[in-house]
């Protein structure tokens, strides 16, 4: 067997079609509005660049959820990254897109093209070896994502620890998925009912963290993988609690999450990160126990604390225009927004869900809109 | 910055391993050493006779095109940035239905470049002009300090007769079919391995070749080729959309049937990238009447081992100006131009 009849598989014709229309039947006998959040961002990819949402019935609607690590980083932590960034003899290391993210003075690209030494990592253990190489220079990683990328990031502090790196130190902004689902069901506005649960998340997590929301808010929540046929066959699942009008925790993705989670990670990251107090979540606001920050007892590895003098204290909101906000609350959708695809591309982003490939506004803007006959 | 103007061409001196600014000095031993290396590889009658300028005869409507090289790393499988600088300038004349003639090449060297590494690229470089029969008829050579260039930069310009008329990214008609010329995406992921930080290991080799001796047999047979352009930087996508856009049309084009090796799409799931959007140097797309399509791909697979060519698609009067990718459970979605850097997905 090649390794790609592994993933080929979860993207079988067939089985999309076949569970569409089985979703389809159980859905027709449901009269109201199934309201799904995706929370995490790689679902809302999955269900744009798959074109997923054009095989279901009219009644099952996404709304998408603050599940994209870039979307919900509020400016002001982008400006931290450039002002720690353009400090001299430092190199400043994040992941991925975090480069394009605007901040209020531009993103990490501008910053990098006027001479700031910035570098994306493939991998976060890269900075170990970047580290070794430049002694003389502080090597600063912004640390960002939600429980998935926690780990590597505690991996890395533990590595800086035990090879007495010193000049290995780290921007904090790792986010929690629980305390975001809770901020989104206390809108009034909210209409989701039913979730589908972030999938590379709740390996880490395990499935155990939402069992709270599902009890409190009476919802089904279906933890899903990423290919399409997991995404569809969550959907079924979420369509067959509905029509049994019954709220449970469910894990499609049983192939790679437990209720428990992975419990060697989890310790790591309790051993050197702990609860932030509270964390501004752009669009969100600030949610109270939504993010991790350094204990105190690695406050030297904590650039927040030793440059806290440097770094900018203003909070920085959106362009009034934009509706990212409203976006990641679930109480609208991209093409809602007056300057979508207009003053807002992922060329000229104003918003971060415009940013990211994870972003809503970005996956609408590259897939959706295709009428069909 | 200081820059020595080696008078069009550097000296190969046996007595050094690397290239130093002192090679710009102007002594005979050397001016004779490296004019060994590139004469001897590039040899003609035009380049030999040294004079200020090449001096050619054209005849009818001739293309010119040039392009710079720069590629990290300079050396990666199925290839390198010498054979790359000719495929690369060839194709750009291949693709306008060309016969490539004449060619330019500057190189800027970092000084501390290994000889060695500067006679395997030049080698390349002659070994792929024997893939069109063109010939690299005037040239020039810089050295820059340590730190001002990555090793080596190279451009190549390029002019041929166009002996196919009317090829043009505003020719697309409805209806016409798109046809790829083999799996795609394989260049792009090939430096991408190749580069340290991602640390992977495959038999995935680059496509990089000149596309000439395939386009000669097309003409040839009479093909009635409306477009035809090399997926470059931006790949599949960025040529589809070129097209869509130049000739107002729309396009259409089916997931399943576009060629993908399974080492490409595996780069791909891993760091979330698609093969639409990665680069070629070997792989080009066409569009011609539908009447037309069994016969180009008749030829193609006899004569150049474009076994994978296929039809991948074909032009519509809906969705003017876009791309329309099917998949193969009936939904679509616009394939956009690729944006930007290609950075991996955070999780």
């Amino acid at each position: 067997m090649k390794l790609s009849d592994l993933y080929q598989q979860f993207r079988n014709p067939e089985t999309i079609r076949a569970l569409s229309q089985s979703i389809k039947k159980i859905a027709s006998k449901i009269e109201t509005d199934i309201n799904i959040m995706e929370v995490c961002g790689g679902h809302t990819h999955t269900i744009m660049k798959y074109g997923l949402n054009q095989l279901l019935p009219a009644n099952i609607k996404f709304i998408h959820g603050p599940g994209c690590p870039v979307c919900i980083m509020p400016k002001e932590r982008i400006d931290h990254a450039a002002a720690l960034a353009q400090l001299p003899n430092t190199i400043l290391l994040t992941l991925g897109d975090m480069i394009r993210v605007p901040g209020s003075k531009g993103n990490l690209a501008k910053f990098r093209a006027k001479g700031a030494d910035i570098r994306p990592l493939y991998d976060p253990l890269d900075a170990i070896t970047i580290a070794k190489e430049n002694p003389n220079k502080k090597v600063i990683f912004f640390a960002i994502g939600f429980e998935t990328s926690t780990p590597m990031t505690a991996v890395l502090i533990d590595q800086a620890e035990k090879q007495n790196i010193e000049n290995l130190l780290f921007h904090i902004n790792h986010v929690l998925v629980p305390p975001a689902i809770d901020t989104v069901m206390a809108d009034t506005k909210c209409k989701v009912n039913a979730f589908i649960g972030p999938a590379h998340v709740s390996v880490i997590s395990g499935a155990k963290v939402y069992r709270p929301a599902v009890k409190q808010y009476q919802t089904p929540l279906v933890v899903s993988g990423f290919e399409p046929v997991d995404v569809m066959e969550s959907i079924l699942r979420i369509v067959k609690q509905k029509h049994a009008q019954i709220a449970e925790l469910d894990i499609q993705y049983s192939r790679a999450v437990t209720e428990d989670g992975n419990l060697a990670a989890q310790q790591l990251i309790n051993k050197y990160l702990t609860l932030r107090d509270s964390f501004r979540w752009r669009g969100l606001g600030p949610i109270p126990n939504s993010a991790l920050r350094l204990k105190d007892e690695f406050s030297h590895r904590d650039a927040e604390i030793i440059y806290s003098t440097v770094l900018p204290t203003e909070e920085i909101n959106d362009h009034k225009a934009c509706q990212c906000g409203d976006i990641l609350r679930g109480i609208a959708n991209p093409p809602d927004c007056k300057v979508f695809g207009r003053g807002c591309t992922p060329e000229t982003p104003l918003g971060s869900c415009m940013v990211s490939s994870e972003g809503a506004c970005n996956a609408y803007y590259r897939y959706a809109g295709v009428s069909h006959a | 910055m200081l820059i020595i103007d080696m008078l069009g061409y550097l000296m190969l001196n046996k007595k050094f391993e690397q290239i130093q600014l002192s090679h710009g000095g102007g002594g005979k031993e050397m001016n004779a050493l490296i004019n060994d290396m590139f004469f001897t590889a590039f040899a003609n009658p035009i380049l030999t006779s040294q004079e200020d300028s090449a001096q050619l005869q054209l005849s009818g409507t001739t293309a010119f095109t040039t392009d710079s090289f720069t590629v990290d790393p300079l050396f990666f499988a199925g290839g390198n940035i010498g054979k790359l600088a000719i495929a690369g300038t060839v194709n750009d004349l291949a693709m306008m239905g060309a016969l490539p003639e004449y060619l330019s090449c500057s190189f800027i060297i970092e000084e501390g470049f290994a000889i060695k590494d500067l006679q395997t690229i030049v080698t390349s470089m002659a070994e792929e002009m024997q893939q069109s029969g063109a010939h690299i008829v005037c040239g020039d050579t810089k050295v820059v300090p340590k730190g001002c260039a990555d090793g080596i930069f190279i451009n190549t310009s390029g002019v041929g007769k166009i002996i196919k008329q009317g090829i043009s990214v505003n020719n697309l008609q409805n209806d016409d079919v798109i046809i790829v010329s083999r799996d795609i995406g394989r260049h792009g992921a090939a430096i991408l391995m190749a580069r340290d930080s991602l640390s992977l290991e495959s038999d995935l080799t680059s496509d990089c070749a000149s596309l000439w001796p395939i386009v000669e047999q097309l003409i040839t047979a009479n093909i009635d080729i409306h477009a035809m352009r090399d997926a470059t930087r931006g790949g599949l996508s960025a040529v589809l959309n070129e097209w869509a856009m130049a000739s107002n049309v729309g396009i259409s084009v089916d997931e399943k049937l576009i060629p993908v090796s399974t080492e490409v799409q595996g780069l791909c799931e891993l760091y979330g990238f698609e093969p639409y959007d990665l680069a070629n140097e070997g792989t080009f797309i066409m569009a011609l009447p539908r009447a037309a399509a069994d016969k180009a791909l008749e030829v193609m697979t006899q004569y150049c081992h474009c076994d994978q060519a296929s039809i991948i698609g074909y032009v519509t009067d809906a969705h003017n100006g876009k791309v329309i990718l099917n998949t193969p459970w009936g939904s679509s979605r616009y394939l956009d131009i690729p944006q930007g850097e290609l950075l991996p997905r955070i999780c």
